[in-house]
């Protein structure tokens, strides 16, 4: 078993700790401290770069590379926009960094504002998150009166303006674009790419956007540096990754690891294996548009590339374990739903294959499957891949046509009797 | 129905309007705002909304239907959300479905007679690691069974 180093979560015991006196008990803001009295900007951003720290939202994209894409010189205002919409299902890992240690966020977002050169940067969060928005906004009133916030931040001559702003309950606002619009006052309807955000992001200006994650871990890297920080993880991803473990094992919950660390061990050494000795059946690795692994390919290295070595990804890192006792079809209609839900309906491929996928699969769930019933969901979702403004499209296609390769044999027996769990 | 904004809900929205370089971009936090106090958008909430940060009516009522947290009927005193999605079914969520269900005596999306409850069927809420999970108005609770429903229901007042 991996040794658990801690870097986000290890004072996560501490009570009081989203509080900025714990904060600053624990060392808290001396990254900021360092970063504005010995670094200039383009020595953060090269930091960040060197530590190999891949974006913790679900594309993994190196987060210095993005941030290099903003073009230099102010001659319009620059936006930093904060990813905290957490909806992918599986993933509640944000959530814990902005509950227990929103100072922790708030120096990652200094940091990288610095590193960027920009002045305004807004927090969009998830709706239904109300009381922690609430905590968050006490760490920022905290923050802005110790002066880590606001004018001339401990006297370096750089400002920035951190606002809280809070969605309403659309899963598609965590694409970048739909964030944008909606941040905006709009429906959560993406963009067309290019312009990419990094030219024409937020109010058309140029727009850096980073999860809530990928950003807590910055003031750790410039505090410790790049080196150490890849010594967290691996050599192209550098870290720890904080993994949410749901559905059939006996402790579900929140594991901090090392980027790499195998999908088995987490399953049965972290999370204590499966619930009541129920046999393993499959596994989501990282949220539900990922797709799906059976029993026999869990021994992977949970990292952006080792995962999608092996046709899957890594995500949101929101892994959730499904047992025999479940119906594949019963993850199929949970699927299905979710997709022809949260589709936003600009895009036709997206909107309507995912509600046809959704009618299919609750007619075969109704017991009125037919033969050509996987084939058709199969075609639907390569209909839908590749075609759409969004990866939303790709995402609702992913899971469905991997359910479809790697458990066709139960599919094609449940439309036999229509089973599907009481 | 009476739509006009108060004299300090109106302060609240200009306040709020000032966090951005653009009034509209504050509309969602805006409409967070009135249905906290009027707990739904009317139609003449939207015209006065729409009025205040200087758009047209179309763009509220655009934003007003796309997102499921804005309400366009009153709802129950109560509003439970109970999380549908697949690990909080993988812990036996649905059960708990059926169990409010029966309990209240509606259906998902209904309210009952008295006005207290409404119970909603919702994606992920971002709780899976206390699957089955519901919220009350904003509040979360998880590691639920049907004891535990019954006894939440049984503490509010």
């Amino acid at each position: 078993m991996t040794r658990a180093p801690k870097v986000l979560t290890e004072f996560f015991w501490l009570e009081h700790l989203h509080r900025i006196e714990a904060y600053l008990d624990r060392g808290g803001y001396q990254a900021l401290k360092k970063a504005l009295t010995e670094m200039k900007p383009g020595e953060v951003q090269e930091e960040v770069k060197k530590a190999g720290l891949r974006g913790r939202g679900g594309a993994g994209f190196p987060a210095g590379v993005k941030w290099g894409f903003i073009p230099k010189g102010a001659d319009r205002p620059k936006y930093l926009c904060i990813n905290a919409d957490e909806g992918e299902p599986g993933t509640f890992k944000d959530k814990y960094i902005l509950s227990h240690d929103p100072h922790l966020l708030i120096e990652g977002i200094v940091l990288a504002a610095y590193a960027v050169g920009i002045h305004c940067a807004y927090v969009y969060i998830r709706g239904e998150y109300e009381m922690i928005a609430r905590r968050l906004e006490q760490a920022l009133a905290e923050a802005y009166a110790k002066g880590f916030l606001g004018r001339d931040i401990l006297g370096s001559g750089f400002d920035l303006e951190l606002v809280v702003h809070r969605g309403a309950g659309a899963y598609i606002c965590g694409e970048e674009t739909s964030l944008l619009e909606s941040l905006e006052g709009k429906r959560g309807n993406p963009r067309l790419k290019p312009p990419f955000p990094a030219l024409v992001g937020l109010f058309q200006c140029p727009t850096v956007i980073n999860n809530v994650e990928t950003l807590a871990d910055v003031p750790f890297i410039v505090r410790m540096g790049a080196a150490w920080f890849l010594e967290q993880g691996l050599p192209k991803d550098g870290g720890t990754r904080l993994f949410g473990v749901s559905g059939a094992v006996a402790k579900p919950g929140l594991y901090e690891l090392p980027a790499g660390t195998s999908l088995r061990e987490i399953i049965y050494a972290h999370a204590g294996g499966m619930k009541d000795g129920r046999k393993l059946k499959a596994v989501i690795p990282g949220g539900m548009s990922s797709p799906i692994l059976r029993a026999d390919e869990i021994d992977v290295a949970m990292d952006v590339d080792s995962i999608a070595a092996v046709g899957s990804m890594l995500g949101s890192a929101g892994i959730i374990v499904i047992d025999e006792g479940t119906p594949i079809l019963h993850v199929l209609r949970k699927v299905a739903k979710f997709y022809a839900h949260e589709s936003c309906g600009q895009c036709t491929p997206c909107r309507l294959g995912t509600s046809w996928i959704h009618k299919i699969v609750e007619r075969m769930a109704a017991g009125g499957g037919t033969r050509e019933d996987v084939d058709t969901l199969v075609r639907l979702a390569g209909n839908i891949k590749g075609r759409t403004l969004c990866p939303l499209g790709d995402a609702a296609a992913m899971p469905v046509e991997a359910i479809a390769r790697k458990f066709r044999t139960e599919l094609e027996a449940s439309l036999e009797g229509g089973a599907v769990r009481p | 129905m009476n739509a006009a904004l108060s004299e300090a809900l109106a302060k609240k929205i200009d306040e709020l309007a000032a966090r951005y370089p653009v009034k509209q971009a504050a509309l969602l936090p805006v409409l967070h705002l009135v249905q906290n106090e009027k707990g739904f958008l009317s139609p003449g909430d939207e015209q006065a909304v729409a009025a205040r940060l200087g758009i047209l009516p179309i763009k509220v009522r655009e934003v007003v239907t796309f997102y499921t947290m804005f309400h366009r009927a009153p709802v129950g005193k109560y509003h439970i959300q109970v999380c549908t999605n697949l690990s909080c079914s993988l812990a036996g969520g649905d059960g708990l479905v059926e169990h409010l269900k029966a309990r209240l005596g509606i259906p998902l999306g209904g309210t009952t007679a008295d006005g207290r409850f409404t119970l909603t069927g919702v994606e992920c809420l971002g709780a899976c690691e206390t699957a089955p999970c519901l919220m009350i108005n904003f509040d979360y609770y998880g590691n639920l069974d049907a004891a535990g429903i019954d006894r939440i229901l049984g503490e509010l007042s």
